[in-house]
């Protein structure tokens, strides 16, 4: 399944370490963040729940960078 | 300007403003312990944030980022003032101008974010749905392939489908980049984004919103970006490594001169100073301006190119993209229109007219694309009555008898079957002899039409660099020949299969530098395996085919092949802008560093090398956004 959430992140660089730390999270298959539509694509694995799976991510993101918000 | 960055803009006058104040304190009235606590407010406002963060991190393990280095520099300097120089200012004023830089970087950037997204702003709120009580507005989503919906002046189109009724001009701008707006009427298709300009459209929807093109163009968009190029990688790498061997080194500064002129040469180890300029040398070295920048280049380049309605789907792609040396091009549908017509009518003893109205006649009852064309050249209206007789000959032609006459219209087999000696023609495409009563008439050339923008096209190519250029085509040999003298291109394969074209493709890639890339272009019809194949494929105009969507890695959203060179010339301006601010950062940072060790700079210069080379590295980085007049 794939959902696409809103975001707000201040910098390029902070996106892509969004990504790569959601990339990491279990039971995501797939992410993108779009900096420039302000925008995470996170593909998720078959069988998880997505707002479980994504507690994880937002947790993961807000340890690499502190100021960025996803909007669920 | 967001919540955020007001909040942020008045911490920053506040800062500004106190420690102002505290400058204009004489010398002398204070000691150093209640001086330390007043310069401590404008400190705390202004760099909390940024303590808090380098707290979180080394909490979090992300140790070495810029915010753990500003920390550890500004606390140094206060713990040298409060120990030893009395000085606070410098602390305060590295804090306040990383903030401000941040500050600036951040405006910036969500300034130019937003003239990207207001025009990739093609998401449709609401389809309006004609019903038995009169017109119910919907979520796109809900309307089912076969609805009637109304589209107002003004409104988008929401989903893809057919006009029934009405007549209007479609603005196209964020679906093409292309502003001429499109005349429609009934019976055209319509494409979901584009804008309605003047007239009120029925249109019988074809697909549902999940599949109209607005939907994969959006897709598309969105999920741009998610293959990182080298240069990206490369400086994320980069700042791994660099970032901890900075810190290190500015350890050592701290503490092996000092340990060395105590210990060996019994001079005083002048522990401050050396602080002073580990500390200086930390602010320098912070890799932000790279960081920050080189991502962002991505962004806006991409970004700049959607503007232009050419699609990227990775900074991957834009870099390949700039390296390009070779374009391989399939013919139809990419350098010509893909369309049969009637393009000229020679020798004829009757009228043009009249002669296309009897091969028109003729064929009438035939499916076949040429008959096809040449009936949409006849402009008269066709009685079919007039035709009395029809017979067949497969391979040749017809031969038939109109108003009484005996017509034959065909290929010179045909002529030489039933006795007629006809006229050779000096133009490449398809042939139709006709014959009147047993004499010759004339004959009707139908081919494939260039693209008018065709041959700029390769012209512009060559002047961007492309050393190769190349057709394939599963057109007859003497069509492509005249085709690629015509457009001046370097190769020509003719008479290929749609598998042939994977094989040769192959063969090109094999015989070519490792190091450069070859593009292919492509419609997308029956031409998806050769642009998975190559090296980068391009799809041309993409409204409406969702094979060329998903094979492509830089989709072009009109068909006009113009795009490519634009799109290499706005990838290579990109490349430029990503290696200036390489070199451009590096070069201050080293100079800088050497000054901070050798203890020649002092922490303000130590503030211009990092807060300074970035915000210009960001300007640098926006100026790939701006992409008309690349």
């Amino acid at each position: 399944m794939k959902k696409t959430y809103k975001i707000e992140v201040d910098c390029a660089n902070c996106a892509d370490k969004m990504e790569c730390a959601a990339a990491k999270v279990a039971g995501v298959e797939e992410v993108t963040v779009n900096f420039m539509a302000q925008k995470m694509i996170v593909t998720f694995h078959e069988d998880t729940d997505p707002a479980a799976v994504m507690k994880d991510v937002v947790k993961a993101c807000k340890k690499v960078e502190d100021d960025c918000e996803i909007y669920l | 300007m967001t919540k955020k960055q007001r909040k942020m803009l008045i911490r920053i006058l506040a800062a500004a403003v106190l420690l102002g104040g505290l400058l204009l304190v004489p010398e002398g009235t204070l000691d150093r312990i209640p001086l330390f606590l007043l310069y401590l407010i404008p400190y705390g406002i202004i760099g909390y944030d940024i303590l808090k963060k380098a707290f979180k991190g080394i909490l979090n393990r992300q140790v070495f980022d810029e915010n753990f280095l500003m920390a550890v520099a500004t606390v140094g300097a206060l713990a040298i003032g409060l120990l030893k120089t009395g000085d606070f200012v410098e602390a305060v004023a590295v804090m306040l101008f990383y903030q401000i830089g941040e500050w600036f970087q951040s405006y910036a950037v969500g300034k130019s974010r937003k003239s990207i997204s207001a025009l990739m702003d093609i998401r449709p709120d609401f389809a309006r749905l004609e019903t038995e009580n009169g017109q119910e507005e919907k979520d796109p989503d809900e309307v089912p392939a076969g609805s009637l919906i109304i589209v107002r002046p003004g409104e988008k189109v929401p989903i893809d489908g057919i006009v029934e009724e009405g007549e209007s001009s479609l603005n196209t701008v964020a679906l093409t980049g292309e502003s001429v707006p499109r005349d429609v009427k009934a019976g055209d298709e319509v494409f979901s984004g584009c804008i309605n300009m003047n007239g009120l459209l029925r249109i019988r929807t074809t697909k549902e919103f999940g599949e109209s093109t607005v939907s994969k163009i959006l897709e598309l968009v969105e999920n741009a970006s998610s293959l990182k190029s080298r240069s990206e990688n490369f400086i994320s790498r980069f700042a791994r490594v660099y970032t901890p061997a900075v810190v290190l080194s500015a350890l050592a500064l701290a503490v092996l001169p000092p340990l060395v002129r105590t210990l060996f040469l019994g001079l005083v180890p002048e522990w401050g100073d050396w602080i002073y300029r580990a500390l200086t040398f930390l602010v320098i070295s912070c890799p932000c301006a790279l960081v920050i920048s080189i991502p962002l280049t991505f962004f806006a380049g991409i970004g700049g190119a959607g503007k232009a309605g050419i699609l990227v789907k990775g900074s991957v792609w834009l870099e390949e993209l700039a390296r390009t040396s070779t374009v391989v091009f399939d013919k139809t549908g990419t350098l010509t229109q893909g369309t049969f017509e009637v393009t000229a009518v020679h020798h004829s003893k009757l009228a043009r007219e009249e002669l296309l109205e009897y091969a028109a006649l003729a064929e009438s009852s035939s499916s076949h694309p040429i008959a096809v064309s040449i009936r949409k050249a006849c402009s008269k209206a066709l009685d079919l009555n007039r035709v009395t007789r029809v017979e067949e000959i497969s391979g040749n032609g017809v031969l038939v008898q109109i108003d009484g006459k005996e017509v034959a219209a065909g290929n010179t087999r045909l002529m030489e079957r039933i006795g007629v000696s006809c006229m050779e023609c000096h133009e490449t495409g398809t042939i139709v002899h006709m014959a009147i009563d047993g004499s010759y008439a004339g004959h009707i050339v139908i081919s494939d039409r260039e693209k008018p923008e065709a041959r700029e096209a390769v012209a512009a190519l060559k002047a961007a660099g492309i050393r190769q250029t190349i057709m394939l085509t599963g057109d007859r040999d003497a069509v492509a020949q005249q085709v690629a003298e015509h457009l001046e291109l370097d190769q020509v394969y003719s008479d290929l299969l749609p598998e042939d074209k994977v094989s040769l493709l192959e063969e090109l890639l094999k015989s070519k530098h490792p190091n450069e890339v070859l593009a292919f272009a492509g419609d997308g019809i029956n031409d998806a395996p050769v642009l998975t194949r190559a090296d980068l494929g391009i799809a041309m105009g993409a409204m409406g085919s969702d094979a060329a969507i998903e094979a492509a890695d830089i989709v072009l959203m009109d068909d006009n092949p113009l795009k490519i060179a634009k799109a290499i010339r706005i990838s290579r301006r990109c490349m430029r802008i990503v290696r200036q601010n390489i070199v451009f950062a590096l070069a201050v940072k080293a100079v800088c560093l050497v000054l901070g060790a050798l203890g020649i700079a002092n922490m303000w210069l130590a503030v211009f090398a990092d807060v300074g080379v970035m915000i210009l590295a960001v300007l640098n980085a926006i100026r790939a956004l701006f992409v008309s007049r690349v």
